[in-house]
């Protein structure tokens, strides 16, 4: 007796929440041979504003949590990911990948993520720093997150370049809304049924899909949000002008995002220096 | 009112200065008339006498510059970090060895009490080039696992708060990471810039490694837009620097901006509060408010409330406001005439927003620019003066009980520069010291400055640090 398969809706993924778009619209993907893949959502200007909202509420919670907690989140999405392996690689199949592509696509995205979980303890030990000043004060440098991220995932790497940009963003404990690879758009809404499951907090990171000439300019234009980092060339002329309205910081990451480098979770931190004075004993010109 | 003690008049003598009539663009290692032909005063603005003329840089003397940056680069690139960083220890040294001369200058053109430019303006800026001298052979260590290049040739635009502090800033790593500058101190205060430029030209720094030119906004924006420079380096007010960072995009260059602010200070109830007091005059009163990083907003612990605005007024009432050439003067001259309508304009919509004044009685000059210490209570959150940054010896001064309710107030600024906080319990300092968005976080102290030191700010205060290892990075490729 044959069997007719469950084929699944992809929705997008907004605060630990899988709603439809509040557009109503899809956008449909086609296989290399023209076959009818998926509808997805084809995500609005409000579905962006209100993952803008949920990432900023989830923000403080996720960089208030220990350096090793989120090590070990980071870390457990790696495992959740590794027993699901094969469901992914059969899903990127249906796209068009072949099985080594598809096989080196998820190993490389489980490899990143055991990658920055490990950085997670680690980078501000190794690029803060104590500041000997000229005077009676203990003064020291601390790396803090930037806040809520808008990131572009690549194009054509449907799961290990959309981990590739969530992975540092979040490492570092910013929140993120990222939109997925538009044409091979199933591997990033999987992969949110990976994150819903994990200890990742509900609005830490947000997936959209659609396209990204609708939705850049929003992303590069919101006042909430604190960074852009874009793996898809160069940003056009309005954006780039929307990015100075809230100096928000942006990076070019489409020849970084390949690599395993803590320098990408550097770009989205910022540098806090505290002082305070040291009490003496003898007069030497510091203090209050 | 002479029921204080009144010091005599100690003032620093002007001929010190040793200003020349006129100032050229000093490109190339030569001093060179600008192809414009327009030259503007600066004045003091204690007196509103004129200091000298300077040297106005058009589109054909901007571009002269960047060309003999460029041709600079190269060679200068090549020399190793050793030599490199001999050549900026000598630019140290020969500051430390003209200091008073260029404080009295900073004090003449600037406004600024002869006291804050001896003991932290031109030390400052000396130690800075000393500090960054030293990186210059071992930049490597500070990126590990990557390579570091130098970028090529910087633009960097400078205020006229802190002439030559800023230029220091803006200089010194910019040479020890190996590349070349084109640098404009701000039209009001271009002479301590200029009288640098004399000490380039005395230390044999390569021709063209360091171009010092003058002019106001319209030269900065020939600047910004030139397409030699990769690297824009601003210092200055957000709107300006919301500019420069577009044509940073534009143009495809790498760009720190260091922006305005509207720093909370936070008075605890546990606070030493005749500490508190000092850093609170001086989180707004040094350098007339003048500062980016100023204490601008007062946040008082109701309990203490009374306590702290009674000795605060007391303090105010015993600072000397005058001759910025006088050693004992607090609090000098406004730069400028423009920026003494702005700070008065503020104060005005204070008063309108129904926010109280204060203001000690003293006696100010009859020429010049001036402005009394002034406080407002009775300030509410939504107000202009609580929101916007006023650049001049303005405080407003608002209330708390608790600690959540401090921070969120804090934090509700499109600014993030820096924060004070006062308080005698170390969880206490840590918890808001982690808490506040700001770059530099003073914790019972305020307004504190030093070469180690990175500084810089969050949100649309700027990106980038300026000090200590950190500062590296925002003149290197890697």
């Amino acid at each position: 007796m044959t069997r007719l398969n469950v084929q699944k809706t992809y929705k997008i993924f907004i605060g630990g929440k899988f709603p439809r778009t509040e557009s109503g619209r899809h956008y449909a993907i086609e296989n290399s041979k023209g076959e009818h893949v998926a509808n997805m959502c084809l995500s609005s200007r409000k579905d962006f504003r209100n993952a803008v909202v949920a990432a900023r509420k989830a923000q403080p919670a996720w960089a208030g949590i220990t350096a090793y907690n989120r090590s070990q989140i980071l870390y457990r999405l790696a495992e959740m990911l590794e027993s699901r392996k094969a469901s992914f690689m059969d899903e990127m199949n249906s796209l068009g990948l072949s099985k080594k592509q598809a096989e080196k696509e998820v190993s490389s995205s489980i490899d990143a993520l055991v990658y920055y979980a490990g950085w997670c303890d680690k980078y501000t030990a190794l690029f803060s720093s104590v500041n000997p000043t000229a005077s009676a004060h203990f003064n020291f440098s601390v790396h803090e997150p930037t806040g809520v991220v808008a990131a572009i995932a690549p194009e054509d790497s449907p799961l290990f370049g959309l981990i590739s940009v969530i992975a540092p963003s979040i490492a570092g404990g910013n929140a993120v809304i990222v939109l997925a690879s538009e044409m091979k758009a199933t591997s990033a809404i999987s992969f949110a049924e990976v994150v819903q499951n994990s200890d990742v907090p509900g609005g830490v990171i947000n997936i959209l899909t659609g396209n990204l000439a609708e939705l850049l300019p929003h992303m590069a234009s919101h006042m909430d949000v604190n960074a852009l980092t874009m793996t898809r060339g160069e940003l056009d002329v309005k954006s780039q002008a929307s990015l100075i309205e809230n100096v928000k910081r942006f990076y070019d990451w489409t020849n970084k995002w390949q690599n395993q480098d803590p320098y990408l979770i550097l770009d989205l931190q910022e540098v806090k220096t505290t002082w305070h004075p040291v009490q003496k004993s003898v007069a030497s010109g510091g203090g209050y | 009112m002479d029921n204080h003690w009144n010091l005599s008049p100690a003032a620093e003598s002007a001929e010190i200065a040793k200003l020349k009539p006129k100032y050229e663009l000093f490109i190339n290692g030569n001093w060179q008339e600008p192809k414009s032909k327009k030259y503007f005063k600066t004045i003091n603005p204690a007196n509103e006498a004129m200091l000298a003329k300077v040297a106005e840089a058009g589109s054909e003397d901007v571009d002269a510059a960047f060309k003999a940056a460029e041709t600079a680069f190269k060679p200068w690139n090549k020399l190793s970090g050793a030599e490199r960083g001999k050549y900026i220890y000598r630019i140290a040294r020969m500051i430390q060895e003209r200091s008073r001369e260029f404080a009295v200058i900073e004090s003449l053109d600037g406004g600024k009490p002869i006291r804050e430019s001896r003991d932290i303006d031109i030390p400052l800026a000396a130690a800075h080039f000393f500090y960054y001298a030293g990186w210059a052979d071992k930049l490597q260590y500070a990126f590990p696992n990557k390579k570091i290049q130098s970028i090529g040739v910087a633009a960097q635009i400078i205020p006229w708060n802190f002439p030559l502090l800023m230029a220091a800033w803006k200089i010194a790593p910019a040479l020890a990471c190996g590349n070349t500058v084109v640098l404009k101190p701000a039209e009001t205060t271009p002479l301590t810039a200029l009288k640098l430029a004399e000490i380039i030209e005395e230390s044999g720094l390569p021709k063209g490694v360091v171009n010092i030119i003058t002019g106001a906004g319209e030269t900065g924006a020939l600047m910004t837009n030139h397409s030699i420079p990769k690297k824009l380096a601003f210092t200055g007010s957000t709107e300006v620097g919301k500019k420069i960072y577009k044509a940073a995009l534009e143009g495809n260059k790498k760009v720190t901006l260091e922006l305005g602010g509207k720093a909370a200070n936070i008075i605890f109830d546990d606070a030493p509060i005749d500490a508190a007091v000092e850093g609170i005059i001086n989180g707004i009163y040094f350098n007339q408010g003048h500062v980016c990083c100023a204490g601008s907003r007062l946040f008082v612990q109701e309990s203490v409330y009374e306590e702290v605005l009674s000795k605060l007024k007391k303090r105010m009432d015993s600072l000397i406001v005058g001759d910025p050439m006088d050693k004992n003067t607090d609090i000098g001259a406004i730069n400028s005439a423009a920026q003494l309508k702005t700070i008065e304009e503020y104060i005005k919509i204070g008063k309108e927003e129904g926010a109280e004044m204060y203001q000690p009685e003293c006696d100010l000059p009859k020429n010049g620019n001036w402005c009394k210490p002034t406080l407002f209570t009775n300030v509410a959150q939504s107000n202009r003066i609580a929101q916007e940054e006023i650049f001049g010896p303005v405080l407003a001064i608002q209330t708390f009980r608790t600690i959540d309710e401090v921070i969120d107030k804090a934090n509700n600024t499109p600014y993030g520069l820096s924060a004070g906080v006062w308080t005698d319990k170390g969880s206490k300092i840590f918890q808001l010291t982690q808490a506040l968005n700001a770059g530099v976080v003073w914790a019972n102290t305020y307004n504190k400055f030093d070469p180690t030191s990175p500084f810089g700010g969050y949100k649309e205060s700027g990106f980038g640090r300026e000090g200590g290892v950190h500062g590296l990075g925002a003149y290197l490729k890697y």
